[in-house]
């Protein structure tokens, strides 16, 4: 196959693609062809208001069947998934995903059942996700959940409105303004709490990678909202002061806000709940293996103490005395719905699956065989690559790139060239206090042969850096594509396709 | 050019600030379009509006991070640079020329006092740019 070239469209300057390995479906049509041909229907006419009628053609592709099975599969065939090989994406969890998930989820009494039957008729349903609240609740030591968030950003943007709901019970959230995140957070805990219409306080790390205690002190104060904390850290590190951390922002009135995206160290190992956490989501798309990536569909749910459950999102699924499940009342200070329904429900069904296949003792040897499995490697990797804070690591370590980009191959040229060597590239470029940081989350279900064949493809990748930069930078040669214009992209980004005159 | 120019006063959030009269454009430094990478959007504040020293003014976008703009000093925007909102690559080509974001009428010049020297800020560079968080 050629490798992609930009050509750059005269007077504009913007740079365009040159035709794709696979066209799209609207470059396929043909006139008069049909996978289905579909009568015209008078009634339908009759049914539809002149005023509600389109007047435009809809310009839909027209297509056979086989035509758009063998786009898609051609689509496929061209993508890389866990599916295909290994993909140690950090703080995305791409763990393999059992296909057992998928079965059970297709079964009849969960996939076509709809949110508006009556309870009586949707038994099984409610008891899932009954017993997934409950599940999530004792794994992460809180004592209640809401399932509705549909995501993890999603998830802290409710918690923070259940801080507020707090605060505002107590009498206390006019002066309450601020929220505080650590410099190694997701960029996701800032833009929810200006969401919230909070003021953001950014802490640094200490020498060690952890939230700096002294500077955390001085950053607290009776206006602050609460903390918004990552553990492990987003540098795969465990924060050695938690309970420190956890006590200072609870002395100055403040709540400590869990993000679970790093919850797949800890499963069965240690509970938020007991660590000082008011509450904490759960990525179940990553945590509990059902398929994630490009926007979706995932589920965030939110874990709470007791003292925050008043507040949460409704409605929950509750049990009655006669052991049949309906949809809860809705409690005074519920902040009401964030979502529609029950949240991504078939999402819901997978990570029930996937907790109940593996159980507690199962669960946490998955835990324990990620940390095993990110330290093993940064074993082989720490004398080829700087090491941003070298002490034992949780499910995932950041490396830095800095060697590599003096001698003339950047963080994003080494992932480029692990797309030659067969990988998905890690994260890179984050968390932002490491300079060329690549951040690598192997998971506990790579074999160890899996494993040594990315070590030594990251050994590979230095090795050529040193002695070859060029070629590093001038990588992926062996992938469907070359080295995409990322920049043209982001800055003449072409939304709609348009058809040629 | 040199990458930290004598004529400028700085920011430790890497803005440099050019002062003509009660005039003042900003802009950022070298080294911080650097380690941005390639900027891909930038927003500014509008004409007319004002902007409090150290406190964020706007947004600059690269491929690999959004960053906040801070105003390394107050005052009114009396212009906002265009070019660089259509062609924000002006950052990483121009950073001290035509890739300037503002212009503003300056609140209080005793505020030019409280950013870096050229020597300041290059010492300030030298300090931030090893690994490790900072």
């Amino acid at each position: 196959m050629t490798a992609i070239r930009t050509q750059v469209v005269p007077d504009s300057g913007v740079k365009t693609a040159a035709p794709a390995l696979e066209p799209l479906l609207s470059e396929i049509h043909e006139a008069g062809r049909a996978g289905r041909h579909v009568r015209g229907s008078e009634d339908a006419d009759a049914l539809i208001p002149n005023e509600f009628r389109r007047r435009a053609s809809l310009d839909l592709p027209e297509i056979t069947e086989p035509q758009v099975v063998r786009h898609f599969t051609h689509l496929a065939q061209l993508n890389y998934a866990v599916d295909t090989g290994m993909y140690p994406l950090g703080s995305c969890t791409m763990k393999y995903n059992p296909k057992v998930n998928d079965r059970i989820a297709a079964l009849a009494g969960f996939a076509e059942i709809h949110p508006r039957q009556d309870d009586d008729t949707i038994q099984g349903a409610l008891r899932l996700m009954f017993e997934l609240q409950e599940l999530l609740a004792k794994l992460t030591g809180m004592d209640a959940a809401t399932l509705q968030p549909a995501a993890g950003a999603h998830a802290e943007f409710t918690a923070l409105l259940v801080f507020k709901a707090y605060h505002s019970k107590r009498g206390d959230a006019a002066r309450r303004r601020r929220v505080i995140v650590p410099d190694t957070a997701h960029g996701t805990n800032p833009a929810s709490a200006a969401m919230c219409g909070y003021t953001v306080t950014t802490v640094k790390s200490d020498s060690r990678g952890n939230i700096d205690l002294a500077s955390l002190k001085a950053a607290l104060g009776d206006d602050v909202v609460g903390l918004m904390l990552t553990n492990p850290n987003t540098l795969g590190l465990f924060e050695e002061r938690l309970r420190e951390v956890c006590d200072a922002v609870h002395n100055a009135g403040g709540l400590v806000y869990g993000d679970g995206a790093n919850m797949n160290a800890l499963l069965g190992v240690a509970r938020p709940g007991d660590l000082g956490f008011d509450c904490i989501h759960i990525n179940v798309h990553k945590t509990f293996s059902t398929p994630h990536g490009a926007g979706g569909p995932g589920a965030g749910p939110l874990c709470v103490k007791a003292k925050l459950e008043p507040f949460l999102p409704h409605p929950r699924i509750t049990r009655d005395t006669d052991g049949s499940y309906r949809r809860g009342p809705t409690p005074p200070d519920s902040i009401g719905r964030v979502r529609s329904f029950f949240g991504n429900f078939g999402v819901l069904v997978r990570a029930y699956t996937y907790m109940r296949t593996l159980g507690e003792e199962g669960l946490a040897e998955a835990s324990n065989d990620a940390i095993l499995a990110a330290n093993y490697l940064l074993a082989q990797l720490r004398d080829s690559y700087d090491v941003a804070f070298d002490r034992p690591c949780m499910h995932e370590f950041v490396l830095s790139a800095s060697r590599q980009r003096k001698q003339g191959a950047s963080a994003l040229d080494v992932a480029k060239a692990l797309i030659d060597e067969g990988f998905h590239p890690p994260t890179v470029y984050f968390p932002l206090v490491v300079p060329e940081a690549l951040m690598i989350e192997p998971t506990e279900t790579e074999p160890r042969e899996t494993l040594d064949a990315f070590a030594a493809a990251m050994v590979r990748v230095a090795e050529r850096a040193k002695t070859d930069p060029a070629s590093v930078k001038a990588a992926p040669l062996h992938a469907p594509l070359a080295r995409l214009d990322e920049v043209s992209a982001a800055r003449y980004p072409r939304l709609r396709w348009q058809r040629p005159t | 050019m040199s990458t930290v120019p004598n004529d400028l006063r700085y920011s430790k959030e890497h803005e440099w600030v050019r002062a003509d009269g009660d005039v003042a454009t900003i802009g950022i430094t070298h080294f911080a379009q650097e380690q941005l990478g390639d900027v891909v959007f930038v927003e500014l504040p509008e004409k007319g509006s004002t902007v409090r020293q150290f406190s964020s003014l706007g947004v600059v976008e690269s491929v690999k991070a959004a960053s906040d703009l801070y105003a390394p000093i107050s005052g009114e925007v009396i212009e906002r640079n265009v070019k660089v909102i259509e062609k924000p690559e002006l950052v990483n080509s121009e950073p001290y020329g035509n890739g300037w974001m503002i212009k503003v009428r300056l609140a209080d010049k005793g505020e030019l006092n409280q950013l870096l020297s050229p020597t300041d800020y290059r010492s300030h560079i030298g300090e931030t740019a090893g690994a490790g968080g900072d």
